[in-house]
């Protein structure tokens, strides 16, 4: 057997019984068939896996809203509403599946299925613990965002199928937002590269002995604001805005098909705080408890920035998203490059003191570009400053003094 | 390079999260840019005129609750000042002061839910409608304190309230007067600064004053424009005339604005609850009448000012029961009248946001 | 600058996800209700009730249905008719307690649930049986001698239609003898809100 998986434990113990014990002896050449039994067990298992920490990712979620507007989230549905998850893929496998008569079959159908599949995809190479992943692509990084630029392939297929108005008003936006947002997303991932030299993701995890986040702030805010507008996530989910548009490019979907969307952008949601936490966050070192809970602790206390985001600000118009990106994190990410790349150059391999001096000059930075584009963006905009001022209708007699 | 574009109408509503009750509109755009607009109302009619004649003016009370039902209170009030208005009666002070209390009360609940819901369109996921509900529940309840009930109150009547205050409204009362300021500024931190809000909504979807007045506009819209039109202090009735309180008055005229307003109108019915608590004294809250009221043949028309604008019963008696005419000056409805002009150049993301920032409530606009 | 309101904004959710959650679990806590709740499920007392259906005649809605037999002839002052049939239509009641204003000798008032709904409509036609009876919980709307007496309906019930005392006709003044009939000394003017100034807190001294 060859490849990465061959420290994986899981793959060699039924790699090892298939072709031991089930294998009749004599027979040669079985190697393929075990390996490929063995490999599709440890795929589905990493699969599933997946898809229950989405579900009741989507649980956490609701529950933590919830907290933040005063109210319990859903607990009804088992002991503290933790079957909800099933209750709600019930509901949508019982659901009738609509199809628009006007609507594109072919295209309809494929839509929801390469969102997900972009997303497994990806799974493919996160490292979730020591030693512990499906493949280590040594251009790792590059393949994540080629992937995900997938999935604006298939919002576009999802809301020209659609035959509906309020559809492609939201696989339009999407699409322009979702490019958009590649290039600050990239040029964040860019400065990480340059740092550690190399790809791998788990390079860059083995290659942190200081958090990315503390060296290089300015790139862990470009890349967070540029993934919050890559997966929809309020404030910029104007790709499915409720209030406006109903339910966007997914509103003539039902049932499971629908249900492969919700998955899909929650796990999407989910891989984006892994590979923040990979990149940023040292990933899942740092020992003292196992180094897959570690990892699954930071990957929920990122997404539950994600969610504290959500509760709090109201949506942004496509045209000030489109603004925001070119105009505000563009430059931010050019300067970041910039930054990491002169650094590098100074110091072709820093120990832990060097980093810490890299690191303040990068805050340092961080702070006055921010502050400088921050402001440049506001009064770029001419928006008057007016008080609410006390009025008395003429002919009143009393005048009561100003508000 | 000319690209060979279209317009395209799409139909907005009845059936919509966000058409604050059934409203449908059929909107031009050319991409996102509106380019016309036309409005189709009367999803939600109910026949209200038409059942109001053959009720007496007790029983219409009823009815009148249900026209602006998030602002049930100032319905009734306006209903009943008409009624008094043909008799030329004369309400006990207690009773005004009462009214007074339940209508700024309501005027604090009808503009939570008006800025919740304006939030909610922004986009800011539920969480200000949950804040700005938690309060409304503390008002609702002290409506169930007033009156039995706490959405459709029926709490007025001709000649003055139903009955007095319960031994335990007051310090329920004292307690809301005491915590609402906190959350009040608390719902003002969390939006008002927001640069996102700020961005969206600030010199959107500009009324020109004359514009408004020419367009009969009143209530929080009109004077987000410039206009320091309030009837409670033009047209004084019930006891406004003794208290002091201020008039929040808009600059420009935007979306921002109109939000603004209400959170200002919000603290200053905060102001005169406190001075009514003070100023009030023990006494009848009921003319005494008879319990039929059968007033002589007129016309009678007291407008006040509700939480939506200028609202008022135009009444026409002809000596019997029920009166012979009952048409209500509904403000949502008028207020709508300059929506399509508000419009068109805006986007559609700034569609809903005006459309709620006008706060209008399909009950009175349909009737 | 840009991102400092939006700071703000943060702090006042992170505050709020560390409060006490404001709802009330039903059916497991039950809502708090005034004794004025203006509820379902009626409180009729017959012996009190001449069949006047004054209360039937100010619905608005006209779903109280009396017949009664009156012997084929004239009843005399004082005396009640003998009631066939006093049907309220709860499925399309509004509880707006006119019938409860309406009725000159407190026979009728309001009652104090929320929860009785049921299967089929013409189950929530409430006929004079049941009235008669199920247990009286009658709410303290529009009965201000039930009020002075602090009576509680969610505490206790008033089986006895001489605890639910009777108001004098407070607005008729062509009617002067039936405040003989009031077992209760004359109607208050209702409460007062306390005056000094400490217990409203630093108002405005206006």
């Amino acid at each position: 057997m060859e490849g990465a998986l061959r420290d994986n434990t899981i793959f060699s113990s039924v790699y090892d019984f298939v072709l031991n014990h089930v294998v009749p002896d004599g027979w040669d050449g079985w190697e393929w068939a075990a390996y490929g039994i063995a490999a599709m067990s440890v795929i589905m298992l990493v699969v599933n896996s997946l898809f229950a920490l989405t579900t009741w990712y989507t649980y956490f979620e609701r529950r933590l809203l919830g907290r933040f507007q005063n109210r319990i989230g859903p607990n009804r549905a088992g002991p503290f509403g933790l079957l909800q998850p099933i209750a709600d893929a019930i509901k949508l496998l019982t659901k009738e599946d609509t199809l628009p008569r006007a609507s594109d079959r072919l295209i309809f159908n494929v839509a929801p299925v390469l969102m997900l599949a972009t997303t497994f995809m990806i799974v493919a190479v996160i490292p979730f613990g020591e030693g512990s992943f499906l493949a280590d692509l040594n251009i790792g990084i590059l393949y994540i965002s080629g992937v995900s630029s997938m999935a604006v392939i298939a919002i576009l297929m999802a809301g020209w199928a659609s035959a509906n108005k309020y559809a492609m008003f939201g696989s339009m936006r999407a699409v322009a937002a979702l490019i958009s947002y590649e290039i600050p997303v990239v040029l964040s991932l860019l400065s990480v590269v340059i740092l550690t030299g190399s790809m791998s993701l788990v390079d860059i995890v083995e290659g942190q002995s200081l958090p990315y986040l503390l060296v290089l702030p300015l790139a862990f805010l470009v890349f967070v604001v540029g993934i919050s507008a890559e997966l929809n996530r309020p404030p910029f989910d104007l790709a499915e805005a409720e209030s406006e548009i109903i339910a966007g490019y997914h509103t003539e979907y039902s049932g499971m098909k629908f249900g492969i969307f919700q998955l899909a952008e929650f796990a999407n949601v989910l891989l984006a705080s892994a590979i923040i936490t990979l990149i940023f966050l040292q990933g899942w070192r740092w020992a003292i408890l196992p180094s897959h809970l570690w990892f699954l602790l930071k990957v929920f206390g990122t997404a539950t920035l994600f969610i504290w985001i959500r509760a709090t600000l109201p949506r942004l118009r496509i045209d000030q998203v489109l603004a925001f990106a070119w105009k505000f994190l563009l430059p931010l990410g050019l300067i970041n490059v910039l930054a990491a790349a002169i650094e590098k150059l100074v110091w072709a391999d820093p120990s832990n003191s060097e980093l810490l001096l890299m690191a303040t000059i990068n805050w340092g930075v961080a702070i006055v570009a921010v502050a400088v584009f921050a402001t440049a963006v506001n009064n770029g905009r001419h928006v008057p400053v007016h008080t609410v001022i006390a009025g008395v209708p003429p002919g009143v007699s009393s005048a009561e003094g100003v508000y | 390079m000319a690209l060979n574009t279209q317009p395209v109408t799409i139909n907005i509503g009845p059936h919509h999260p966000s058409t604050h009750g059934v409203f449908r509109m059929r909107v031009t755009f050319d991409g996102e840019n509106i380019q016309d607009m036309e409005m189709v109302v009367g999803y939600l009619h109910r026949g209200t005129e038409k059942l109001a004649e053959e009720r007496q003016y007790t029983q219409v009370i009823t009815l009148t609750d249900r026209l602006d039902y998030v602002a049930s209170m100032t319905n009734n009030q306006a209903f009943v000042l008409s009624c008094e208005q043909l008799l030329h009666m004369q309400v006990p002070e207690r009773g005004m002061y009462l009214r007074v209390i339940a209508a700024e009360l309501q005027r604090i609940a009808s503009h939570l839910i008006g800025i919740g819901f304006f939030l909610q369109d922004l986009g800011a996921f539920a969480t200000p409608v949950m804040y700005c509900f938690r309060e409304r529940e503390r008002i609702l309840d002290l409506f169930e304190m007033l009156c039995g009930a706490r959405v459709t109150v029926s709490y007025m009547r001709i000649g003055g309230v139903f009955a007095d205050t319960p031994d335990d409204f007051w310090p329920a009362y004292r307690r809301l007067l005491d915590d609402l300021p906190n959350y009040i500024d608390e719902l003002d931190r969390l939006l008002s600064t927001n640069e996102i809000l700020l961005i969206r909504t600030k010199n959107v979807a500009i009324l020109d004053p004359a514009q408004a007045i020419n367009g009969s506009i009143t209530g929080p819209v009109l004077r987000s424009t410039g206009v320091a039109w309030d009837l409670r202090k033009a047209n004084p009735y019930d006891v406004y005339d003794r208290l002091k309180f201020d008039v929040p008055v808009g600059a420009v005229g935007d979306n921002y604005d109109r939000f603004a307003i209400r959170l200002a109108e919000i603290r200053q019915s905060l102001r005169m609850l406190q001075q009514c608590a003070i100023q009030i004294e023990p006494g009848p809250v009921r003319a005494t009448m008879e319990m039929l009221f059968r007033p002589p043949p007129g016309e009678a028309y007291v407008p006040i000012e509700s939480p939506k604008g200028e609202l008022g019963f135009y009444l026409v008696s002809d000596g019997s029961i029920a009166p012979y005419r009952c048409h209500v000056r509904a403000p949502s409805y008028i207020n709508l009248s300059l929506l399509k002009e508000m419009l068109v150049g805006w986007k559609l993301a700034d569609m809903i946001v005006t459309f709620g920032s006008i706060d209008i409530n399909m009950g009175e606009v349909d009737r | 600058m840009y991102g400092l309101g939006m700071a703000k904004g943060f702090g006042v959710t992170l505050r709020n996800l560390f409060r006490k959650p404001f709802t009330v679990q039903y059916p497991e806590e039950q809502p708090t209700q005034h004794p004025r709740f203006r509820g379902q499920e009626f409180t009729w007392y017959e012996d009190r009730c001449t069949g006047c259906a004054s209360c039937a005649k100010y619905c608005p809605l006209g779903i109280i249905r009396i017949v009664t037999d009156p012997h084929g002839g004239h009843e005399q002052e004082g005396g009640n008719y003998k009631i066939e049939v006093f049907d309220i239509d709860q499925g399309r009641c509004m509880y707006c307690g006119l019938c409860v204003e309406a009725c000159p000798f407190d026979a009728l008032h309001m009652g104090t649930s929320f929860e009785a709904a049921r299967n089929r409509r013409s189950d929530l036609v409430v006929p004079m049986e049941l009235l008669k009876s199920r247990e009286k919980h009658p709410s303290t709307w529009f009965r201000p001698q039930m009020e002075r007496a602090n009576y509680n309906p969610y505490s206790q019930a008033a089986e006895d239609d001489k605890a639910v005392g009777r108001e004098p006709f407070l607005w008729h003044p062509k009617r002067p003898e039936m405040r003989s009939y009031s077992e209760t000394p004359e109607a208050s003017t209702g409460t007062n809100p306390p005056r000094n100034e400490d217990v409203l807190g630093n108002g405005e001294q206006e």
